[in-house]
Formats: structure tokens, sequence, C-alpha cells
């Protein structure tokens, strides 16, 4: 009886040793699922086409083209391979400026044959219209819709993942803002993080160090929406004043409060490291007439190189996911960002800003959930450079 | 000549009172071996000639220690890193940087400021033939000093602390982590150094006090008990505490 | 035979130097308290005056411009006690299993460590959308206290496994034998003689992971948190408001920004509170049993 017990209970354990194993696993499959459905979506929204004048021969556009045409950014379908000729966007809503109401019908059931024979009235004319409100056998041609390519995705530059008729989701401006941002948070964070570490572990006295030390864990168990507040009601003000910015909503606010959010992982791995770096060393380099920089710096710096690199990694994983604080204070651009000065957008707070929105199942849903996956893998790399580096300091020590 | 002079030397960890009221003098270019059992305050006395216990929090001292005339502990006297400059140390284990064996002998010259590279390759080379390592290590100077056998790592180190040339080495029973055959070596070159610098060693074994050292002291629960020629502390003692360590009554 | 060619005055420039480094150091340290004294001093002057009993118990009213957090406050302790039932449990038992059951140098160790330490760089909006599709979607749990309980509880796991890793990890393995030499069988050891001698380093452990959970935003915006909820939720499957949600709302998105700025700077206090609170019940309990065992 007893035995069994206790096979039971060493089963139990063992499986919950594994939870975490399958946490992970279980993460994988749900964003991956989610994630992986963007590239089945087609680039035009659903159930909508693109209606041309027979005349013009263009089959093809881009997600990027199409936006293009309808913000009016380009004006000649030469610039699409097509005749030269002007281009004449139109939209479901134009048809009420067009034609009167009862043209129109109540329900509007005359609108696709109204618009049919205004398409082909116009060569240069694309319409978006419903699929369904084309008369079967219009005299029509139609622009080929096909699925959302990685290129796009991954490559492009523009996210607008509500516009209309083809959402675009180019993901380079969310990941250069979420590496800009934590880049300067790590130059902004490193300096500070190493002193502090050396400060702690070679100069202060133990009374000083018992007095930073709780200073760090609470810096570090501060939550990220108090940080965001207080970035938001401080930081943001006085950035605006100190550069005169039209918003002081910008990478650099993010980068300060995330580089005070990731000091604690700093400083406190880099600390551990430098503090197990033997004593008889740091005795052999004062033995020889070292000053105790000249150790640190020469000897026990060196020695716990790979500690201090792990804590580094660590605080940049910590800043390229973190997603509250910086959500509030970096203003939330999606443009590639050409100075640290402007707003700017991360990965994190635009899964967090646009999630709620998008309606479940749709391409923004799936996309956000994508953006999750290049997360999950960015952080995930980022832990096993973690991993690797401390094995190998490991090895090396034994 | 006296090198070294202890003057009613008095040290503290907090309350203990580890050293009681020891004077001695160390003449110049000689080998003086400190013998005694464990928590003697042997090792301690040693760390007092380069200031070595200045990093214990809570340690106090009282008297004089001088170097050449001079009072190394005088307020605005001497500074601690010119001290450790002229007074080397070799410790009870080998402590090799994790840096190659090259560098680790470099490592005194470049902390005291010589940038002259060919001027630290030769004395780099000098230093190691000193230490009779330069004929196995020559063709691996700049692997990791890691590398090394734990002889070669504390010949190594003794190579380190004689790169910058002190007038005073101090040595912490440095073959008390090696093998016999590593003694013997370790101590051959005690031998030889001796012509160019004062030797302090402190150590458990008696035959190697007796083998290498001109004057023994024996210290016992803080005291120094007896100093003399070391041929007289092993075959004339005239302390009666003495005679029971040396022949292995007690301790 | 000293060496003469030392350059002069060497010592007094790295001296000088040391000095120099040494005061940056110093210096960089005491601004970074600085810092933390004024995030925290700002807060507090702002919020103490926002805070009165009023504030704590009572629901938002017109349009959340004023009346209390008290909501927010409930819904918080619920997703802390929540997210303790899910992650207590397995949490410690995985790391019973880490340290007492697998050995050391096998592979099932090995990856576990890897799977938990990856778990624990996870960034917690990961954990939201993981939340969302799992709990929300897949399962059908809606937004709800239970589906943030499991997100949160998932979060703070890796935690609680290395806390409890480390606490039994310290235990001399004499002790272990000790036991075992005397009949006792694992499990009998594990429960009479390990866990209690760990315990107070898991306790210690545990109420940071709570600090920990009690600030989290990300992982319960699409999973439990509510807007504006003003009655207390009845079941585990209703939505609660949460005070880092509530702050997070209340400061970007308000109606009215000049009404509701008393009340951020009140929400910002009431979780630095928490974070104090819970910082300094795990130090003083540290304390306290380091002096008990000390004392045996």
């Amino acid at each position: 009886m007893r035995r069994i017990f206790e096979k039971a209970v060493k089963w139990l354990l063992t499986a919950s040793g594994f939870v975490t194993s399958i946490v992970i696993l279980l993460i994988i499959g749900f964003l991956f699922t989610e994630g992986a459905g963007l590239f089945k979506e087609k680039v035009i929204e659903e159930g909508y086409v693109l209606a041309l004048n027979r005349e013009n021969n263009v089959k093809e556009l881009t997600a990027a083209q199409i936006k293009a045409i309808f913000d009016e950014d380009v004006t000649n379908w030469k610039e699409f391979g097509g005749p030269d000729m002007r281009i004449e966007p139109f939209r479901l809503e134009d048809a009420d400026k067009l034609f009167t109401e009862e043209e129109l019908g109540g329900q509007y059931e005359n609108a696709g044959s109204l618009i049919a024979s205004l398409i082909e009235a116009h060569p240069g004319m694309v319409a978006f219209v419903p699929e369904s409100m084309i008369p079967k056998g219009a005299n029509l041609n139609f622009i080929e819709d096909r699925s959302i390519s990685p290129k796009e995705v991954f490559a492009g530059s523009e996210w607008f993942p509500t516009a209309t008729p083809a959402p675009l989701f180019g993901m380079w401006p969310l990941l250069a803002g979420t590496l800009w941002v934590s880049l300067f948070a790590i130059l902004f964070a490193l300096p500070f993080g190493i002193s502090i570490a050396v400060y702690m572990s070679e100069v202060a006295s133990e009374r000083v160090r018992g007095f930073l030390k709780p200073v760090i864990e609470l810096l570090n168990g501060i939550p990220s929406v108090v940080y965001g507040f207080f970035g938001l009601i401080v930081i943001v003000p006085l950035l605006q004043q100190v550069f005169g910015l039209p918003v002081g909503e910008s990478g650099l606010a993010g980068s300060i409060v995330l580089a005070i959010m990731a000091l604690p992982t700093i400083v406190t791995v880099a600390e551990d490291a430098m503090r197990s770096c033997p004593r008889s060393l740091r005795e052999a380099s004062l033995a020889l007439g070292a000053t105790q920089w000249q150790t640190v710096y020469r000897v026990v710096i060196p020695s716990s190189m790979s500690g201090i690199a792990s804590g580094v990694v660590l605080g940049i994983g910590r800043a390229v996911g973190e997603t509250m604080a910086v959500l509030m204070v970096t203003g939330n651009a999606a443009a590639v960002p050409s100075s640290i000065l402007e707003p700017l957008r991360t990965i994190p707070a635009t899964i967090a800003a646009e999630l709620g929105e998008a309606p479940a199942g749709g391409a923004h849903y799936q996309s956000l959930f994508l953006l999750g996956v290049i997360l999950f893998f960015i952080t995930f790399f980022i832990n096993l450079c973690v991993e690797y580096i401390s094995s190998r300091n490991k090895a090396k020590n034994s | 000549m006296n090198k070294i002079e202890a003057i009613d030397v008095n040290f503290y960890y907090g309350d203990f009172h580890a050293l009681k009221g020891i004077s001695m003098e160390i003449p110049q270019n000689k080998v003086v071996a400190f013998i005694g059992p464990s928590g003697c305050g042997k090792s301690t006395f040693l760390r007092l000639f380069n200031r070595m216990n200045d990093l214990i929090p809570g340690s106090r001292l009282q008297g004089r220690i001088l170097i050449d005339g001079q009072d190394i502990y005088a307020p605005g006297g001497m500074e601690v890193d010119e001290l450790r400059k002229n007074v080397g140390m070799v410790f009870q284990r080998p402590n090799p940087f994790p840096k190659s064996i090259f560098d680790n002998v470099a490592y005194g010259l470049r902390v005291n400021g010589i940038k002259d590279k060919e001027f630290i390759r030769q004395r780099v080379e000098e230093s190691l033939r000193g230490a009779a390592l330069w004929d196995e290590v020559k063709d691996k100077l700049n692997s990791s000093a890691y590398a090394l056998s734990g002889g070669q790592q504390q010949r190594l180190c003794i190579a380190r602390a004689m790169a910058i040339s002190p007038s005073v080495l101090l040595m912490d029973e440095p073959a008390s982590a090696l093998d016999p055959i590593s003694t013997a070596k370790v101590e051959e070159l005690i031998c030889e150094l001796r012509n160019q610098v004062t030797i302090v060693i402190v150590t458990h074994n008696m035959q190697q006090a007796s083998r290498v050292s001109d004057k023994t002291a024996f210290f016992y629960m803080g005291e120094m008990i007896e100093y003399d020629d070391t041929k007289v502390i092993f075959t004339n003692p005239h302390k009666e505490a003495t005679q029971n360590y040396i022949t292995g009554r007690f301790g | 035979m000293a060496i003469e060619t030392f350059p002069k005055g060497y010592g007094a420039r790295k001296r000088r130097s040391q000095k120099t480094a040494f005061g940056i150091f110093r210096g960089l340290s005491l601004f970074i308290v600085l810092v933390l004294f004024a995030i925290l001093g700002f807060i507090i002057y702002r919020g103490a005056g926002v805070i009165d009993w009023t504030f704590l118990t009572e629901a938002p009213s017109d349009g959340m411009t004023s009346g209390g957090i008290f909501p927010a406050i409930i819904g918080t302790l619920l997703l802390m006690a929540g997210s303790a039932i899910v992650a207590f449990p397995v949490g410690i038992m995985s790391g019973i299993y880490m340290n007492e059951y697998a050995s050391k140098s096998g592979w099932a160790v090995k990856f576990i460590r890897l799977m938990t330490n990856n778990l624990s760089g996870v960034p917690s909006i990961v954990f939201g959308l993981f939340g969302m599709a799992l709990f929300v979607k897949y399962l059908g749990f809606g937004d709800s206290i239970l589906a943030g309980s499991l997100t949160l509880g998932l979060l703070s796991l890796p935690l609680v496994i290395r806390t409890t890793e480390e606490a039994l990890k310290d235990i001399p393995a004499g002790i272990r034998e000790g036991s075992l030499a005397l009949g006792a069988s694992k499990l009998q050891t594990i429960w009479k003689v390990v866990l209690p001698m760990g315990m107070p380093r898991i306790i210690t452990g545990l109420i940071l992971s709570l600090g920990r959970v009690s600030g989290e935003t990300a992982p319960i915006l699409f999973t439990c948190a509510a807007y504006f909820f003003p009655q207390l939720p009845s079941s585990i499957f209703d939505q609660c408001m949460a005070l880092p949600y509530h702050l997070y709302v209340i400061s970007t998105s308000g109606t009215d920004i000049e009404a509701q700025q008393p009340i951020a700077y009140g929400t910002a206090l009431v979780l630095i509170i928490i974070v104090l609170v819970i910082n300094l019940l795990a130090g003083v309990l540290r304390k306290y049993f380091e002096n008990r065992l000390k004392l045996k």
C-alpha cells in the first residue's frame, strides 16, 4: 500500500517537473497556429473585389500598391505596368455622391449594375466593391487576389492593419522600433549597471551594500505600469521641454524607462559574477602592487566576463519583451524611426494596443499572434545565448 | 643589516588577540622560516609585512613594522601599492590569473606602469628562467596558465612575483598543496633566490624549514616563543615548547 | 637588483585613476538610489492625499472620474490568490522533483531547467496572447478570473520552481542520509525533514512571486481585466477589474484627464504600497528565519 502511494507521488512529481516544458510547447503550438493563419488570408479584404475597366490590363497589385492607389499617392496606371491613364479610385461610399437614392434602390439592389456601367465608362477606374454586388457577366477585369506572402510581412515597411481595401502587415517598423528602444535602453543601463555592480561588489562596505541591495530589489519589484505612469507624467514632458519636441512620447522616453527597468537584472547578475571571483586572484593582483581598481578591471572583470555578459543579455531580453511601460511612453507611431526622438512602436506594445480591437480570427488578429511568435523566438534565442554563455563558463571553471 | 624590523606588534581580529607583542629582526638576503601549529598566528604575521591584512574588516594593528628602516604602516607614509611592489608574495595555493602564461608574468610590470614591450618580454623570460620554468613553457607562452600542472603553476607564481624584482619575498606555505617532486623544485628555487631577495617563508613542514632557512621563528598561540639560527632551533632550542614542537610531541 | 625603470609618478597616477573611477561608481550608484526615491517620493507625495477610506472602499463612479478603486483592489487580490492556487502546488512539486528525484546529471534535469529558464524569459505579453488563445478561446472560459489566474499562474511558475529548488539545494545531503538511515522512506524524508527545513526560503520566494503577479498588466489585458466593472465578481467566470490595468486605463485613455489624474496617483500609490509591503514582509521573514536557524 505504502509502496504504491510512494510510486504514485513520484509520478505526480515527475509530471509536475515537465509542466514548464509542456507550457512552452503549448505556447509555440497556439501562437503558431494562430499566427501562421495570416499567410492563408487574402490580400484584399474578404468578400470584396477590385474591379477594372476591360481596357486596363493590370492583373496583379500588391497590398502596398493598392494602398497607394486609394490614398491617391500614385495617380497613373503606367506606374504599375498598365496603360498611360489617370487612376480613378472608387469606393462604395462614393456611389451615394454619384447617384440618387432612387437610382440605387432602397436595398442598393441597382448599385451593382450602375457601378459596372460606371467602370465601363471610365477606363482608368478601379472600384472596391463587394463581390456579391457585381452583376453576373459584367464586362469587367478583376485584380487577381492571392494570399499574403511572408515577404510582404517580414520585409514590408508599412504597418496599416486596418487599411481598406488591403491591410498592410509589414512588421519591419515594429521590429525596428523594438530593437531601437532596447538598444538605447541597454546603452543607458550598461554603464550604470556595471558601475553599480562594481561598486556593490568591490568598493562599498557591507553596510552600504546592505542598503543598496534592497534598493535594487525594489526597483525590480515596481510594476511596469507604475514605471509607465511615472514616465508619462514626468519623463515625457521633461523630454519635450529639453529637446523642444512636438510630442514628448518618443523612443527616447521608452529607452529611459526601459533602462531603469533592465538595470536590476544587470546589476544582480553581474554583481553575483564578480563576487564569485576568487579572493585568491584578488590577493595575487594586490600583492603585485596593483591598486584595487587595477585589480578590478584587469582581473575581476575579465574573469567574471561571462556572468556580466549573461546579465546584459538578460537585461536585453527584459527590455525587448517589456510591454506596458513602453506602450505608455513611446507614442506608438508605426513608422520606421529615423531618430530616437521620434515616436515609435514596439512589438509588445502593438500587440497590447491592437489585440483588443482586432476581430478574432481575422487577418489583423492573426498578424498580432505572428508578432507574438516573433517576440517569443527573439527572447527564446536570447535565453539560449545566456544558457550557452553560462554553460561554457561552467566548463571553463571545472 | 636588518631588512625587516617588527617592534612590539599586537594584532587583533575584532576581539580576538591574534598576535601578542612580537618583536623581531630579519636580516637582509637571508631566508627566515616561521613554524608553529595551525592558528598560531604565523601566517597573520607574515601578511602584515605587505599589509595584506588591511583587507580584513575589523582588524587592528598596534606596534610598528619597518622595512628598510621605514614604517610601512605610518599614516601618510608609504603607499600600500609601493610597498607591495617591493614586497612580493607567493600564496599557499597556486593562484595564477586566468590569462596566458606570458600575461601572468608580465602582470606586475604592467600594473606598475611599464609599457616597453621589448623590456617586458625580456623580463618575462628572465623571471621564468629564474623560476626554472622557461624550458617547460617557452613554446606555449600564450596558452592559458591553467593548462600547467600544480607544481608548474606555483613556480609560475614565483616567477610572477620575482618579475618586478622585489627586495623581500613572502611565501605562505608555498609547497603545502604540491606533490613531493614539485616541493623539491620549489625548495631548490628558494635556495637559488636567497642571493637576490630576503625571503620569509611560513611552513608546516619542519624538514622544509631546516632545509631552506637560515633562521627560524617558532610561534605558538599568537606569541613568538623562540627565534634563532635554524641550526640552534632544530638542534638545541632554549624553550621547552619549541623542543616539544620540533620533536613532534604536539601540533 | 631593483628595477630602475619603473616610471616615476605612475603610482600617483594609478591611485588618482582609482579615486576617479570609484568616485564615478559611487556617484552613479547614488544617482540610482535617488531615481528610486524620486519615483517613490513623487507617487507618495501626489497620491497620499487621494487615499482615504472612501477611495479604498467604494467603486468608481461618474465615468470613473470620482469614487474609489475597491473593485480593482479586490480583483487584484483575487488574481493573486488564483495564480497562487495554480502555481504554488505545481511549482513546489516540480522543484521537489528537480532537486530530490531527478538525477542531477541526467537529460531530464538539463532539459527541464532549460525550459524553465526559457519560460521565465517569455515576455508577459506573450503569456497574454497564449492565455487568450488557450483559456479564453480554445477552452471557452471567456474573459474571466479563471483565465486570468491560469495565465498569471503559468507566468509565475518558473519563479516558484527556482525558489523551491534553490531552497532545497542548500539543505546538506547528510540530513537526508540521516533520516533515510533511520528507516524513513524517501517520501517521509522529504515530507518530514527536507520540506520543513526548506520552507522558510520557499515561503519567502512565494511571497515575492505574489508581488510580481500583483503588478502584471499585459497577461490580463485580454484574459480577464475589465475596463469598468463596479460590482464585485460573483464567480470565477466573471471578469474583474485589477489595479495595474485600472492605472493604465485611467492614465492613458481616460475621459477626463483633469479629474482622473488624482485617481491615477492614488492607484499607483496603492500598487506601490502592495509591492513595498510584500518586499518588506519577505525581508522580515528572511531575517526571522535566519535568526531562528542560528539559534538552533
